[in-house]
């Protein structure tokens, strides 16, 4: 790990001004034209080197959006631009992880970090050659979470939290420009989502990659986002943008000061105005029973 | 008793109730005075055994030519098939009704049909054997397939793998135990359509051996044969159970955990 003075130094300044995210109007529906609105007239822009994260209600058409940025899904109207570039197809510069750590149980931890070096352009073509080397990279990475000597394990011998950090270091080895993260942690328990957002902020303080969070968990945004965008209620739209000016890195302490539980309490009544803002749900269940 | 020898006693169950159940067999016959070609003793049988075993031998490696054979066949053509409908939904919309379909025909009044075409003996048996057992193989291969989860399609997907990389790194692999499993189930299916084919159209193999025993009440010789015919249904069996363990130890455990569990208790 890297000494305090240079993480704290380096926290607004390493952000550019150009977005490498830009979505602008973006409506998503599952399906032909009956199917759910999932998102609409969405608008957001993440720049380079930015951690945001996005927060909303359940049901609000996060993951739509997470499908959206990196290309898995069309949309339906509306433009997305990934670093200059409209998205037409799977980005290739991304890295993912989900809620479900979806390690390949046939492999070691060293090997399912290593996955995608099989699969991006131009390691896999030199993976053979470089073998060395990127298992040297792939072993820093895993020590880095915590997860030395635990190289030759499978994934089910490890705990959850061990899982998910095994699991970051997939999403990472190819040292992607944007991280992508559906609620990694929504399945852990609370000692080890905190531990787990201390070793994602100093992985984010060490590397500078662009990421977007994907969570329900408030503290958990405001801990490790620079923006936190609050999502509206299906068809989701953003309705605010917070930027979390506390400095970094932050600690488990930082989320027990006022000036933290401030912004959580604001990001928290928003969301509670975008529930009950639910315009076009049915509501005659009650009458049909 | 202790844990020792409970696992003992765990282990040697299956030889005690076999051996129980030949003594029943044995004393049965000779206290109700049993005729033997009605049902000969286990001792008439071993008996026969001896006695015929050059010709037993040779029918029975016929017959475990052909079934092989089959299944070789079997396995590279359900694999195949079982890839092609679990990757493509519209192979598995066109192909799947098909093949329920070839399935549910009765493989003996298939035989008549492969001796027109192909003559008795070898190629109408090892042809049945293959028809049987190639089914719950690709069906398996086919769902190992379709149950791959979405997320790890999507991981894959965002680093730009093609649809073969995914076949190739989780696809395939997922779906082994499912493969190795369908195995076990094929290579005895292919015993019975290899015997079936024998029975009906065959002037070698241990179905042929059988009929022939039969048309002259020579029921110790027939129940050898079905003894054979277990012995090496049941030894490829464990085979396979034995390659399936060494290759998709991973997917199986939790039945190790929960046996080490009872063990412990």
């Amino acid at each position: 790990m890297a000494d305090a003075s240079t993480l704290t130094a380096a926290a607004p300044d390493g952000v550019a001004a150009t977005p490498l995210v830009d979505i602008a109007g973006v409506t998503f529906r599952y399906g032909e034209t009956d199917g759910t609105l999932a998102l609409s007239g969405l608008d957001l822009k993440v720049r380079k080197g930015e951690f945001a994260a996005v927060v909303g209600p359940s049901g609000c058409g996060k993951s739509s959006l997470m499908k959206l940025v990196t290309g898995l899904m069309p949309v339906t109207s509306g433009t997305l631009a990934v670093a200059g570039a409209p998205v037409r197809g799977p980005l290739k510069i991304v890295g993912m992880a989900f809620q479900n750590p979806t390690l390949l149980p046939w492999r070691d931890v060293l090997s399912n970090t290593m996955l995608p070096l099989e699969i991006v352009r131009p390691h896999r073509g030199q993976l053979r050659r470089k073998r060395a080397e990127y298992e040297a990279q792939a072993r820093a990475l895993l020590a880095t979470v915590g997860l030395r000597g635990f190289e030759k394990r499978n994934p089910w011998m490890l705990s959850g939290g061990m899982q998910q950090r095994a699991s970051l270091c997939r999403a990472l080895i190819h040292q992607p420009e944007l991280l992508m993260l559906d609620e990694p942690f929504a399945a852990l328990d609370a000692f080890t989502r905190e531990e787990l957002w201390g070793v994602l902020q100093n992985l984010w303080m060490e590397r500078r990659f662009t990421c977007i969070l994907v969570t329900h968990d408030l503290r958990e945004a405001a801990y490790l986002a620079d923006v936190v965008h609050v999502m509206s209620a299906r068809p989701g739209r953003i309705v605010a943008t917070h930027t979390i000016d506390l400095p970094r890195p932050r600690t488990v302490e930082s989320t027990f000061d006022p000036h933290f539980i401030d912004i959580v309490h604001g990001i928290r009544a928003e969301i509670a105005q975008a529930r009950s803002e639910v315009p076009d749900e049915p509501t005659d269940l009650k009458g049909a029973a | 008793m202790t844990r020792k020898q409970w696992r003992r006693l765990e282990t040697a169950m299956p030889w005690i109730v076999i051996i129980g159940a030949l003594v029943v067999w044995e004393l049965a016959v000779d206290l109700f005075d049993v005729r033997q070609f009605i049902l000969p003793a286990p001792s008439d049988i071993v008996v026969a055994l001896i006695q015929y075993r050059e010709p037993i031998m040779a029918s029975a490696l016929f017959t475990l030519v052909n079934t092989l054979a089959g299944f070789g066949i079997g396995v590279v053509v359900g694999l195949f098939i079982g890839i092609v409908i679990g990757s493509s939904r519209l192979a598995y919309a066109g192909l799947y009704p098909i093949l329920v379909g070839i399935n549910s025909v009765p493989k003996a009044a298939v035989v008549p049909i492969l001796v027109l075409w192909m003559g008795i003996g070898q190629p109408p048996a090892i042809i049945t054997a293959f028809l049987l057992c190639f089914f719950p193989i690709a069906v398996n291969v086919a769902t190992g397939l379709a149950t791959t989860e979405p997320e790890m399609e999507d991981v894959l997907r965002s680093l730009g793998a093609s649809k073969l990389d995914i076949l190739w790194k989780v696809g395939i692999p997922r779906s082994l135990p499912y493969f190795f499993a369908s195995l076990k189930v094929a290579i005895t299916l292919a015993f019975v359509g290899a015997v079936i084919s024998e029975t009906i159209a065959s002037n070698d193999g241990i179905g042929y051996l059988m009929l022939q025993a039969a048309s002259q009440f020579r029921t110790p010789l027939m129940f050898a044969g079905v003894t054979v015919i277990a012995a090496m249904g049941i030894a490829t069996y464990l085979i396979f159970v034995l390659v399936e363990k060494r290759f998709t130890g991973w997917a199986t455990r939790k039945q190790d955990a929960v046996a080490l569990g009872t063990g412990g208790g």
